[in-house]
Formats: C-alpha cells, sequence, structure tokens
C-alpha cells in the first residue's frame, strides 16, 4: 500500500513527535495547530524538518488520514463537517493538567474516543497513539528495531483496520486491533495498559489479565458486560 | 562550539535519606543532610546548588529558599538556586520577595529556576485550578519579568492581584538583578516563551537517549534568532550515581532510582520501569551511573552532542545511603567535572 498523506492537528509534544517520525519514515506530513502559520512553521521546520505546516483546514482539506493530537477538552473546536468521510486517528486523552480536575469529558460509560467519534459522526475515527508516551513513542521504536512494540487502535469500521494496520507498521509498531471503539477503554490513563510500550506477547497477556486488575473491576462496574 | 565557561551543578529535592545502617532518616535529619551536601560541594568547587520544591510524602523540601538561606550563611562561593519554584501556583510579588531576601543573605549567589513545575501537588495545595495549569504560568511568567525591572509595579492580573505604583521589598541594589533560569520538559512551547523572556533555559533530561533531544536544542536556537534574543547557557539535568565500582552503583541505582520513577509513575501514568529499560539508560540513556570516568566520558559526549554549557546532576535520588550521596558529590566534584572539562577542552 502507497504511503497517505498524513494530517496532524496539534503542534505540541505528541504532534511533534509524531510529524518528526513520520517524516523520518517517509510519510508526506502535514502538520496545524491553533497558532497561525506564519507563527508555526519555524518551529516544524526546526522540530520536524520536511513537515509541511498548514492552517488547520488545510491540513483536513489536503490530507488522507488525521491524527488528532490536541488537548481532549479542544475537540469541539473541530468541524464536523470538514472531516466528514476521513480516517481520524484519535491520539487524545483526558489529562488532567489541561482538561481539567474534573472530567466531565468521558467516562467509563463513554470512553473519549467513542465521545470523539459521536461528535465527528461522519468520520471513521479509530482510537490510536493513546497508551504510550511522546517520549517512548521515539525512544521504545529506536531502540528496538529488532522487536516492535504494540500499538493498539480500536474502531467501530472494519473497513479502516487495513489502512490503521498499514499506517501503525509504517511508523514503525505493531498494530494490535482490539475490536470495535469501546474496547479503547483499555488504552485510557489509569488502565494497566496506558504508558506501556512492550512487544504483541506481553501486552496480549495484560489485556488478558484486565478483568483481575482494579482498573478492569471498574469497567465491569460501570459497563457490565458490554466491553468484555 | 562557543567559548562560555561551563557551569556544573547538583540539584536535589531533598528525597528522605537513609542512615548507613539502612535505618530512615526523617525530613530534619534529611535537611540537616542536604546542609551538609551544600557545604561539601561548596568546599570542592562545584558552582551551583539547586533545590526542588516537592508537596509530597518521599521529599523534605517544599519551602527552598528557606534551605537555601541556611546554605547561604553555611557556604561560601556555590551559587544558591532552585530546580524549579513552580512559579505558576505561586505568587510571584512573595517569590520575588523571597530570593531579594536571598540575594542579601548569599551575596548575590542566588538564582531562581522558574517552571511550570512537572508535579501539580501545589495547585490544590494552594488553592489554585490545574485546569489553569498554561494561563498562570504565562501570566505569572509576565508578571516575573516585571517584577525583575525592580520599579514600582503597575499590573493589572487575571489571575494574580491589581499592583498600583508599588514597590516590593527588600529592594536589590542598585544594577543588580536575580538570575533567573526557565526549567522546561517536552514542551516546545515552554522552550519558545522562555526566549521570549530572554531567559536561560534548563531542559530536563531524564529518559532516553540525550541526543533525542537535539531538535529542541535547535528550537532553542532557532527562537533567539527568530526573535532577536540573546543567545544564553543552555544546560540540562539528569539522575545519577558515581560509585568507584561501577556494579554496585547500578546496584544502588535499581534500589533506589527505579523505585522513586515507580511511584512517581503510579501518578503520572509511566509504566514500570523494567530492567532492561534501566540498564539502557545507565549504557546509552540519560542515567549518569557509574564511574567517574564512565559518567565523565558521557556526560562530555552528550554535552557536546548537545552543546550544553551547564549540566546539573541530580543526586540521592529514591533517598540512598548517606556514605553513597556522599561519595557521588564527591566524586562529581573532584574527578567528573574536571575530566569532562579537559575532554571538552574548555574552560
Amino acid at each position: 500500500m502507497d504511503k497517505q498523506t498524513i494530517g496532524i492537528i496539534g503542534a505540541g509534544k505528541l504532534g511533534t513527535t509524531l510529524a518528526r517520525l513520520g517524516t523520518q519514515r517517509g510519510f508526506t506530513i502535514n502538520i496545524g495547530s491553533r497558532h497561525s502559520v506564519q507563527d508555526l512553521k519555524w518551529v516544524i521546520d526546526t522540530m520536524a524538518p520536511g513537515a509541511v505546516t498548514m492552517s488547520t483546514p488545510d491540513v483536513i482539506k489536503h490530507s488522507d488520514i488525521i491524527i488528532l493530537a490536541i488537548p481532549l477538552s479542544h475537540y469541539r473546536d473541530l468541524d464536523p463537517a470538514a472531516l466528514a468521510g476521513k480516517i481520524v486517528l484519535d491520539a487524545t486523552n483526558y489529562w488532567k493538567e489541561v482538561d481539567g480536575t474534573v472530567n466531565t469529558i468521558s467516562s467509563m460509560k463513554e470512553s473519549s474516543s467513542e465521545v470523539i467519534q459521536a461528535y465527528l459522526q461522519d468520520s471513521l475515527v479509530a482510537k490510536a497513539f493513546n497508551h504510550m508516551g511522546y517520549h517512548d513513542i521515539e525512544i521504545e521504536v529506536d531502540r528496538h528495531p529488532e522487536v516492535r512494540r504494540a500499538m493498539a487502535y480500536a474502531t467501530d469500521h472494519d473497513e479502516i483496520r487495513p489502512v490503521v494496520e498499514a499506517v501503525l507498521t509504517q511508523f514503525g509498531f505493531d498494530p494490535l486491533d482490539l475490536g470495535p471503539l469501546r474496547f479503547g477503554l483499555y488504552l485510557e490513563p489509569g488502565s494497566p495498559l496506558f504508558g506501556e510500550a512492550i512487544p504483541r506477547a506481553e501486552f496480549v497477556d495484560k489485556i488478558n489479565r484486565i478483568y483481575s486488575t482494579p482498573f478492569g473491576a471498574k469497567i465491569l462496574s460501570e459497563r457490565g458486560q458490554q466491553v468484555v | 562550539m562557543t567559548d562560555k565557561p561551563y557551569t556544573f551543578g547538583l540539584n536535589t529535592f531533598g528525597d528522605l535519606a537513609f542512615h548507613d545502617d539502612g535505618s530512615a532518616m526523617n525530613g530534619d535529619q534529611t535537611l540537616q543532610q542536604v546542609l551538609q551536601e551544600a557545604q561539601l560541594a561548596d568546599q570542592l568547587g562545584i558552582d551551583i546548588f539547586a533545590l526542588g520544591e516537592h508537596h509530597r510524602p518521599e521529599f523534605a523540601i517544599s519551602s527552598p529558599e528557606v534551605v537555601l538561606g541556611a546554605m547561604a550563611a553555611l557556604t561560601k562561593n556555590i551559587k544558591l538556586g532552585t530546580a524549579v519554584t513552580v512559579l505558576s501556583s505561586d505568587d510571584p510579588v512573595r517569590v520575588f520577595e523571597r530570593f531579594s531576601t536571598l540575594h542579601g543573605l548569599s551575596n548575590g549567589r542566588e538564582q531562581i529556576m522558574i517552571g511550570r513545575g512537572s508535579f501539580t501537588e501545589s495547585f490544590p495545595l494552594y488553592g489554585y485550578d490545574l485546569e489553569k495549569y498554561n494561563d498562570l504560568f504565562e501570566e505569572k511568567i509576565a508578571m516575573w519579568d516585571q517584577l525583575l525591572q525592580h520599579k514600582k509595579m503597575n499590573w493589572k492580573g487575571k489571575l494574580t492581584q491589581k499592583l498600583t505604583d508599588t514597590m516590593v521589598y527588600p529592594m536589590l541594589p542598585k544594577n543588580e538583578t536575580i538570575e533567573t533560569v526557565v526549567g522546561v520538559g517536552g514542551s516546545p512551547e515552554s522552550i519558545i516563551r522562555a526566549v521570549y523572556y530572554d531567559y536561560a533555559v534548563m531542559i530536563a533530561i531524564i529518559g532516553g537517549e540525550p541526543v533525542r533531544f537535539k531538535p529542541y536544542v535547535d528550537l532553542y536556537h532557532r527562537a533567539v534568532r527568530e526573535f532577536n534574543k540573546t543567545e544564553r547557557p543552555l544546560g540540562m539535568h539528569a539522575h545519577g550515581i558515581i560509585l568507584d565500582d561501577a556494579e554496585e552503583a547500578k546496584e544502588v541505582g535499581w534500589k533506589y532510582i527505579r523505585a522513586e520513577m515507580d511511584r512517581i509513575g503510579i501518578d503520572r501514568g509511566w509504566a514500570p520501569m523494567t530492567r532492561d529499560r534501566f540498564e539502557f539508560e545507565i549504557d546509552k540513556g540519560s542515567y549518569y551511573v557509574g564511574t567517574p570516568e564512565q559518567v565523565a566520558q558521557k556526560l562530555a559526549k552528550n554535552m557536546q552532542a548537545l552543546d550544553m554549557q551547564r549540566f546539573d546532576l541530580v543526586y540521592g535520588t529514591g533517598g540512598q545511603l548517606e556514605h553513597q550521596r556522599l561519595a557521588t558529590i564527591e566524586n562529581y566534584g573532584k574527578r567528573v567535572i574536571p575530566r569532562v572539562k579537559e575532554l571538552l577542552g574548555g574552560k
């Protein structure tokens, strides 16, 4: 499969890291943020040489796949109409330093990517790039070229799985399909899988044991058998 | 490379330490220990001793300037600093007062390193909204910058107090100021903001291969040109243990550094550290753990690769036994620093 053009919305820790990794791996990367193109361009030219700085609407227009690397609480700034029909990889997480001490956005009953999918109802949302810290995204990919790290993803759209897997593979990861989007709960902060940059077998083993952890118990009590 | 002189410092968060018999020191004992260590660092000619500010059970230092005040009376030459003062959850006016006091007590040896803080306990503790994490810092660094001009303050803040023709005391001697550095992590925006205000920058490089931070170093230099500011010494801080026996240093690190990272990781969502990652951090990554020669070689290589003029070693991470802490400081001052300077061929 040819490499798709990736558009990144958000140019903070994660956005600039993915832009750098993506360009290094031969992707065409477009990136935009809430800053003007003029203010952002020299930053991107330095942090992720080769990535193209654009306005956010232009990033959406000129890219095949969009990665959301913005604070979760900013999701309502996105334009659902502009993103209609696009594959959207949602890398956001609820994080209290940026999103507020009380999480009013997502819950065990509706995980953050389910909230994003409900808002971007005509987009093809997959949760991806969530569970690995922005620093480990580079460190763990670079230092284990022979044993790829698992990057788990979840989506309700079976037709996009091959594309998502190709992108994750080309970024240097071992894509791991969790199934429907609600299983993205496994990847959220608080989960034993959050923060993990480990090979597939270890990751799968942790998934298999998730319901014997306090986090798993919380999923069961909030969501019953839905996610199991 | 520049011809600026190099600066070598020590940092501690006041991790609760251990006596040589393995029994735990309490907060008071740890503070006394840190005072002794600052004196040793001063005698060894280390350039700066800087304290973190934490509000957690593992650490004894929540009020670094008080500790620095005691150090001012016990030391002669060493600079006395913070790493970092969490300006976002503090009152810049009070911060200025504390540091202008320290200026007097230390004969101008004070240095403040301001930052957003990577720990967030201070926000609820002092009644600040964590959701204003970034706005608080933005406003307070602007206020700090105006305070440093040391004129009557006219200030109308959104999240801070209103001041009209107000002077802040004690006044600094004429033409003197409080040396200010900004401590940053992995946020590009933090570097850009520090340069915008024309402050020196210290980067916390506590994991992974340090050369991975090259884009951030490039961003610093680019921002200096972009805003037409002054190139100031760029530095980094990292954890380390320096003992004569490399294996012992490693085992001390595994016992204490790993334990602390894992404890903090519970709140940060970091996965527990594996032995494989720990070894990687020592061999190629950000831990300066080993013999003086091993640490010096690694440090010189990384300072050169990133064109750094300052390095601060975080010692005593996770507590450690008294003699291990002292050995690290001695080895750093007597053997590592001179050797790194020799390897760098600088002053």
